[in-house]
């Protein structure tokens, strides 16, 4: 059975070669983030997350989170583990300090992040949850809310929620028909029925904080007419402890495909006379706030894809080194041995292994870049970063979790029929990663997003600009061609500006077709954002390989580096070699897909 | 009272480990090190001791390569409230270890210094004994249990035979056993309180202390895989192969 070892080797590389960990440690708030202590922070979160989380994996997928009579039992050793959590400090991490917060950047905590989700996807959704609902109540709370709520929900003490989608509004929230009354006291009664509520009710804290959309009754129709509101399980009285409980319940909870340690819960608000809610900010700004902290919310799911396809990488490793059939190919008479020596399961644990260090590779970058764009000292590249940002947000959270998905389905398949059989573990992992391309908004609206507001709206600026980053890498490897690994980099370097040429001629054409033909836009656009992902991905693989090429070239032995380029090289032959198949889709791929009439379905 | 805790940097136990083609060593570059599990399980025993009111103040020392830094921040961390190196790119073996300690006692004055049974990569089960006959004090090896209770510790110990529970007056020198506690995970704020606490660095000539070694490695091998095994017809053929061929009864 394999067991989870934190890749604590790559991420270390990826935070100090590719996202700049030391310039981020000399942005003004991240000053304690020292590349010193970051590997420590991450040598301790491993050993947390290997031996803490990781072991309750498959017995809380197995065991799943119960229901009755209105409350939720966590899987066994969950309630425990949620404490160690809370008492290690753990949710903490990149909290802002005014509440208790240790005040880390965003790019050390994606390190972490992507920790807890490769050891236990379940369990790491509660303190995900918990931090948007920190941020959105930073952003826009009262100080009154701050004060009240903010300072348990860093420590962990009580956890938070995200209450956005109905039965009737799911990906399109202007639907959303939960009512708020307001009542004389400057308090809000909320009445209405929220489905899919990650962590909704469990037995892990004390007190659970709903954030709620809800319209109020002068509310305007649509998105402009939503707010947003504060609906604690637990009253809280002035002095901080619990008073009544407040009219949220969970009625039931989902049975899943996957992450069943993490409940989903159906919450009924006001059935008993109406739920007392706190506004957030200002009416009818709700979805405005929830817009603010998506982004956050979107990147930590792009993380899932890294974190699940890491696990499934990690465990196909353990089986194709371990499962003994057949002979080497081409070799007469030779003994049995591992599947690992054949060709195709090679040519399957590196597609794997590629993919995972490309996406971890572009989203670290990202998370590096949000924390530039929020605290550089020099608004001009806070601005550009924040582009940078917002731009990548879709690509970091579609194409990572669709590549998750991929990755664990390889997995999958390198177990044979041993990965159909839910025993050996590879299938848990296909089965959590599965929910990570539809929640938080799905690849499609993930795509959406990226070619019409990030995009069109600005007439590819942005974009462009990080075609020209990417060409300016070509320089670089022209020069690696000829150098000692040439045959590798001169490999890299043909297929990424082919896939730069690609990925320009796709925008240009999205940016040109936009406003005139939206309909054949969109169909082109999850096509577009896998483009996009690839070679984003590969951009990042190639400096990764140049950065190793360095290493080399100054002594170092680490076999780390060698197989780092080698990694590249698999990359640029069997994914950034997609880019010209999928820019052709992107272009031409319209008229066969919106061609029939509905009654032809 | 101050509780001296020595660490040693080790091969993680993770680590697969491997014998240099020459035959020199193990290979120890680019592999993940950390601290030696039985050490931290002293610096687990001495935190706890200080938490329950016994010690005042725990020092965590090392010896070796800058990189045990990282080794005295991780004890830190844990707990301890300051480290001391004593930086040499020396082979040390237990003896010059010993010494080094020695000296260190003699400086800091603890009334315990609590250590690993043993270290994982070497074995060798020594510098504990050693440093304790160097300063004549009283030792308790393999605890598995530590009471201190004034001037005195009770202490018990893993025996080849079961549990023996020894009582020693102090100072002593304690060296632990697997099962004595489960040392805790370090909590986020306390590393990087651990980052802030002081480190000193000395130098072996700064103690007088030769470490040259005095022990010559003269090959390093992996063991023999194992060969293939046979099927046995009965019982009576096991007990002949036994008998005639592996010689063993």
């Amino acid at each position: 059975m394999s067991e989870y070892i934190a890749p604590v080797r790559d991420m270390q590389f990826v935070l100090k070669e590719l996202a700049g960990l030391e310039q981020v440690s000399k942005l003004p708030g991240c000053e304690e983030a020292t590349p010193d202590l970051v590997d420590a922070i991450l040598e301790e979160a491993a050993k947390f997350a290997e031996g803490v989380l990781s072991p309750l994996n498959i017995p809380g997928d197995q065991e799943g989170a119960k229901w009755h009579d209105k409350q939720v039992t966590m899987p066994k050793g969950f309630k425990e583990a949620y404490a160690q959590f809370v008492e290690n400090g753990w949710s903490a991490l990149a909290c802002e300090p005014e509440f208790g917060g240790q005040g880390l950047p965003k790019v050390v905590n994606a390190c972490v992040t992507e920790m807890w989700k490769s050891a236990n996807h379940a369990f790491s959704l509660c303190p995900l949850l918990t931090t948007g609902a920190i941020e959105a109540l930073v952003l826009a709370g009262s100080d009154e809310l701050k004060a009240t709520y903010l300072e348990k929900m860093v420590s962990g003490v009580w956890t938070g929620t995200m209450n956005l989608t109905e039965p009737n509004a799911g990906s399109d929230l202007a639907a959303v028909r939960t009512k708020a009354e307001p009542q004389a006291d400057g308090t809000y009664k909320i009445f209405g029925q929220k489905i899919f509520i990650t962590y909704g009710e469990h037995d892990m804290a004390d007190n659970l904080v709903h954030l709620v959309l809800a319209r109020t009754p002068t509310a305007p129709e649509g998105v402009k007419g939503i707010s947003l509101f504060v609906v604690p399980k637990f009253m809280v009285n002035a002095d901080g402890s619990l008073g009544a409980r407040n009219d949220a319940w969970c009625v039931s909870i989902e049975h899943k495909l996957g992450i069943h340690a993490s409940p989903t819960a159906v919450m009924a608000y006001g059935d008993h006379g109406g739920a007392v809610g706190y506004l957030v900010g200002q009416e009818n700004r709700g979805l405005e706030y929830m817009f603010i902290m998506m982004n956050a919310a979107r990147f930590g799911v792009g993380l899932e894809g890294v974190a699940d396809g890491e696990r499934a990488y990690q465990r196909a490793v353990t089986y194709a080194k371990d499962r003994i059939q057949g002979t080497d190919v081409g070799v007469r008479g030779g003994g049995k041995v591992a599947i690992i020596n054949h060709p195709d399961v090679r040519r399957m644990l590196m597609s794997m292994r590629s993919q995972v260090e490309a996406t971890r590779a572009l989203a670290y970058v990202v998370g590096a870049a949000h924390d530039a764009a929020v605290h550089h000292p020099d608004p001009e590249a806070r601005k550009q970063n924040q582009a940078f940002v917002d731009l990548m947000i879709p690509v970091v959270k579609g194409w990572s979790t669709e590549v998750g998905v991929d990755v664990a389905t390889t997995g999958v398949q390198v177990h044979g029929g041993m990965g159909f059989i839910e025993e050996t573990g590879a299938a848990q992992h296909l089965r959590d990663v599965r929910i990570s391309t539809i929640y938080e908004g799905t690849t499609g609206i993930q795509a959406n997003d990226l070619i019409g507001r990030k995009m069109a709206r600005e007439g590819g600026a942005t974009i462009k600009a990080v075609i020209g980053m990417m060409r300016r890498l070509d320089a670089d490897l022209a020069e690696q061609s000829g150098g000692k690994n040439g045959e590798h980099f001169a490999a890299i370097r043909q297929r990424f500006a082919a896939g730069v040429n690609e990925l320009e001629k796709a925008a240009e054409w999205i940016v040109a077709n936009y406003a005139k033909d939206v309909r054949a836009t969109s169909v082109g656009a999850v096509p577009f954002l896998w483009l996009f992902g690839i070679v984003a991905g590969g951009w990042q693989m190639a400096r990764a390989a140049l950065v190793a090429q360095a290493k080399i070239d100054g002594g170092d032995s680490d076999p780390f580096f060698p197989a780092k380029i080698v990694t590249a090289r698999f990359f640029a032959d069997h994914q950034l070699t997609r880019a010209q198949g999928l820019a052709t889709t992107v272009i031409e791929g319209a008229s066969g897909a919106l061609a029939l009439d509905e009654s032809m379905f | 009272m101050k509780i001296l805790v020595p660490v040693k940097r080790v091969v993680d136990y993770n680590v697969k480990v491997r014998v240099k083609s020459d035959g020199t060593g193990v290979d120890i570059a680019n592999v993940k090190m950390s601290m030696n599990p039985f050490d931290e399980i002293a610096v687990e025993e001495a935190v706890r001791l200080k938490e329950a009111g016994v010690a005042t103040e725990v020092v965590a020392v090392s010896a070796g390569v800058a990189g045990c830094q990282e080794t005295l921040r991780t004890a830190m961390a844990i707990g301890a409230d300051r480290g001391i190196l004593v930086e040499t790119d020396a082979e040390l073996q237990p003896l010059a270890v010993a010494k080094l300690l020695k000296a260190l006692v003699d400086k800091e004055q603890p009334r315990v210094v609590i250590l690993g049974k043993q270290a994982i990569d070497d074995d060798a089960n020594q510098t504990g004994q050693m440093l304790a006959a160097l300063l004549d004090w009283p030792q308790a090896t393999f605890a598995s249990k530590v009471v201190i209770a004034g001037d005195r510790a009770t202490v018990t110990r893993e025996v080849d035979g079961g549990l023996e529970t020894l009582e020693i007056p102090l100072p002593a020198v304690i060296t632990t056993d697997l099962r004595l506690n489960e040392p805790r995970y370090a909590t986020l704020p306390n590393i990087m309180k651990a980052k802030k606490k002081p480190l000193d660095t000395v130098k072996p000539a700064d103690f007088g202390v030769d470490v040259a070694p005095r022990l010559k490695t003269l090959k390093v091998a992996e063991p023999a895989k194992r060969q293939a095994g046979v099927k046995v017809a009965d019982v009576a053929d096991l007990v002949a192969k036994l008998k005639n061929e592996a010689k063993v009864i």
